[in-house]
């Protein structure tokens, strides 16, 4: 068991290593510092000198990869891909070009970010497995069709228009709750209640199926068939027999995106003013914030790594099939 | 004639999907799901509006430069078509079938005398003199004509249909021969036509969905985003397709080290964030554009080529789930008994991959396209959103919701940019989802069984 993890562990580190390349490869080979350097000082009439002066203040004005000015060691280290690349190994964000330090903000951002996400997940789980679970119970009846033709309109509208329609019905018209905002502690719970509810209702539709199918591909097996021959009732097969097993792929679906719910919601969290690392990562791409945007990338991509590695210790863990070769 | 990148694409996509069809339709292992898409009521229904929407974005995909007037921007087949809605644009919001401005304005009457009121609007609702009165009657009275004489053209085109029918199949006419689909769809068709008809009609005289913060008609705009939305669910998948199926049947059927690199490319794509992939790639794109303007020299143009890099960003990070299918399916083939004796015939590796995975495969290549449509569809909303969507000068339904948004809070609000894109993305993504379940339940072997 520890072997395997520690296999899987250091499988991590060539896939992070990828994803460092490419985005230092997107940031700063594809577009030199000084096409940066303009789009933030505005476009035309920029001088060489304000040019330089800005990549100077944010530690751009060194070679890419090779310095061959410097000293020894130093033609290694005094180059942008070991200063903002390398860094990002030992959680060394840097500075955000605005001058904030991006680790600090990241550690405060991150608890708002999944006040809204865990319960959001937790309680879509809950709802979207029970309706689920009573479609397949009531299959080919009224009811699941009836069912299914909710869950097709539910996910062909656009989460934005449930936000909206939310937002409006809710805390303008009827004002149960804010509008917008966050407060630290138990006061945010007014805030985060109509996000998560929106959270949960908009994502219902493509949940449903989803567990519909997998509740149903289980209702077709063998061992279902023998326990209904036992003269089990239908409802005790659903829950003793087909939801503890069709229990083994909606957690391991839940899991590898558990680490993703510290990076928050883009959309959400802008709406509702949550102060998360969605809404922060969001403020970087308007304010071309590349510092940031660098850091949000490669801080995902290590959650979800950590993720897939969740994955399979939970596979082995629930699952005795499931063979540690 | 003026070409868009975008356009030639599109073009090529479509001869592409038509040249697919026919060679299903030659196929026998083709014919049974076919005919149970055929048969399918919800199925027909969809694809009749898919269609619709289809051959809008196409009119709206052909461009010329206007000859007789003095803009130089150039415009597409649905522009020239829809001049008026174009050209009738007034000076800011005003409601749908409304004759008054959103907002007041100092007016100089022709005795001039000064007062602050709600003006007449510009072209909407010109025609009649006195609103207080007339305007209910006549609003109701166009309704009624323009619907009844869609529902005539309509009636027409379908009497029509039937002789055309009568005269070149020899079958007996009449609403009772007509199998059940075929009923569905020419009454889609119908309802089609007669809301359309009546949609233009009215256009003529009232701005039906209002107009936004520019005046600009809301209706128009609407229509214009549909192009938006067609290229972004269709061409993505044609430019992730190849990489798709190449990377996935190669992983799958040579394995070893091949697999091991395909493995690590697509788990390091997918282990971005994709919507920061997006955005970096986007501020990429930006950069560029803003360092190379004069290659971009017209709106139009550079608004082009950033959906196309749109396309482009969104088929590089949603190539991989497909391409894990893909891959999945051709380990599975590898060992069925036919690959192995075409292996011990003696036949070449490239030409078991040609003739005997791939056409395997294809049903999930199908599924999976019509199935990625819509939440492409969906998607280009969000990006939107997020500024990195498409360009804020492309007509497109995350534009319009992102423009509505954040007059919510005016009083009294400006619900109808809103409910416009709202109702035609609706339609276009309800109906692709329907027709993405009838596509399943007809190729998927698994689902086929009963």
């Amino acid at each position: 068991m520890i072997q395997y993890i520690i296999r899987r562990f250091l499988y991590a580190i060539p896939l992070l290593i990828g994803v460092n390349i490419l985005t230092f490869v997107l940031f700063f080979v594809v577009n030199s510092p000084d096409d940066m350097a303009r789009m933030q000082l505005g476009q035309k009439r920029v001088t060489e000198q304000a040019i330089s002066n800005w990549k100077q203040q944010h530690g751009y004005n060194i070679p890419l990869l090779w310095n061959s000015e410097a000293q020894d060691q130093e033609k290694v280290t005094k180059t942008i891909f070991y200063q903002k690349s390398v860094g990002l190994f030992l959680f060394n964000f840097g500075v955000s070009d605005s001058g904030r330090n991006i680790g600090a903000d990241i550690q405060e951002r991150m608890w708002p970010s999944l006040a809204l996400a865990l319960p959001t997940l937790v309680v879509g789980l809950v709802v979207d497995v029970s309706f689920a679970l009573m479609m397949v119970l009531f299959r080919n009846s009224y009811i699941e069709r009836t069912g299914l033709v909710i869950c097709v309109v539910l996910l062909s509208i656009s989460s934005l228009f449930y936000i909206i329609g939310g937002q409006f019905l809710f805390a303008k018209v009827l004002k149960w709750v804010p509008i917008s905002g966050y407060d630290d502690g138990f006061s945010a719970f007014k805030f985060l209640i109509l996000p998560v509810l929106i959270g949960v209702f908009s994502g219902s539709g493509s949940g449903v199926r989803w567990y519909r199918t997998l509740f149903l591909e289980e209702v077709e097996k063998d061992y279902v068939r023998t326990a209904r021959a036992k003269g089990l009732t239908e409802t005790q097969v659903l829950f003793k027999h087909v939801l503890p097993n069709a229990l083994i792929p909606i957690l391991t679906g839940v899991v590898v995106i558990l680490p993703l719910l510290f990076m928050g919601s883009l959309i959400m969290e802008s709406f509702f003013s949550i102060p998360g690392l969605g809404s922060y990562t969001l403020d970087a791409i308007n304010s071309q914030d590349f510092a940031i945007v660098r850091s949000m990338v490669f801080l995902g991509s290590v959650l979800y790594v950590f993720g897939l590695l969740l994955t399979d210790i939970s596979y082995t863990l629930v699952d005795p099939r499931v063979r540690l070769s | 004639m003026a070409i868009l990148w975008t356009d030639a694409l599109i073009y090529l996509l479509l001869i592409s999907m038509l040249g697919l069809v026919f060679y299903m339709r030659s196929r026998d292992h083709m014919q049974r799901p076919l005919s149970k898409l055929a048969k399918s009521k919800i199925g027909v229904a969809s694809l009749v509006i898919l269609l619709f929407f289809v051959v809008i974005g196409l009119l709206d995909s052909i461009h010329f430069k206007p000859t007789n007037t003095k803009q130089t921007e150039i415009i597409s087949v649905l522009d020239y078509w829809a001049t008026n809605l174009r050209e009738h644009s007034e000076k800011t919001y005003s409601a749908p079938f409304s004759t008054h401005l959103y907002s007041k304005e100092i007016i100089v009457a022709p005795d001039g005398l000064v007062y602050w009121d709600y003006p007449r609007l510009e072209f909407g609702g010109r025609h009649i003199y006195l609103p207080e009165r007339q305007w209910l009657p006549d609003v109701l009275k166009k309704i009624v004509f323009g619907l009844s004489q869609g529902v005539v053209i309509a009636g027409l085109l379908f009497v029509g249909f039937l002789t055309t029918r009568y005269v070149f199949l020899r079958k007996k006419t009449g609403l009772l021969f007509l199998s059940s689909p075929t009923k569905t769809a020419l009454i889609v068709t119908g309802v089609i036509i007669a809301i359309t008809y009546c949609l233009v009609y009215l256009s003529a005289y009232y701005h039906v969905f209002g107009t936004d913060k520019v005046g600009e008609d809301v209706f128009y705009q609407a229509i214009k985003s549909i192009r938006t939305g067609l290229v972004l669910g269709t061409l993505t998948t044609l430019i992730m397709l190849p990489m798709a199926i190449g990377f996935g049947i190669l992983a799958g059927f040579f394995g070893g080290w091949i697999d091991d690199i395909i493995q690590y490319i697509y788990t390091t794509l997918n282990a971005i964030p994709s919507v920061l992939l997006i955005a970096a790639s986007i501020l990429m794109v930006q950069v560029y554009m803003a360092s190379h303007e004069q290659e971009f020299t017209s709106i139009i143009v550079r608004a082009d080529m950033r959906l196309l890099f749109l396309c482009l960003i969104l088929g590089v990070t949603n190539w991989t789930g497909l391409c894990r299918l893909l891959r999945a399916e051709t380990l599975k083939l590898r060992e069925m008994e036919y690959v192995q004796a075409a292996h011990a015939l003696g036949v070449k590796k490239s030409m078991i991959l040609i003739r005997h995975i791939l056409p395997n495969v294809m049903h999930i290549v199908l599924i999976s396209v019509v199935l990625d449509f819509s939440s492409l569809v969906l998607a280009e909303a969000v990006l939107s959103y997020i500024n990195i969507g498409v360009d804020s000068t492309t007509y497109s339904w995350g534009n319009m919701i992102n423009g509505a948004r954040l007059e919510m809070a005016r009083e009294p609000i400006v619900w109808w940019s809103l409910s416009a894109a709202f109702l035609f993305m609706f339609t276009l993504v309800l109906a692709a989802n329907l027709f993405a379940d009838t596509v399943q339940d007809a190729f998927d072997p698994r689902r086929s069984a009963d």
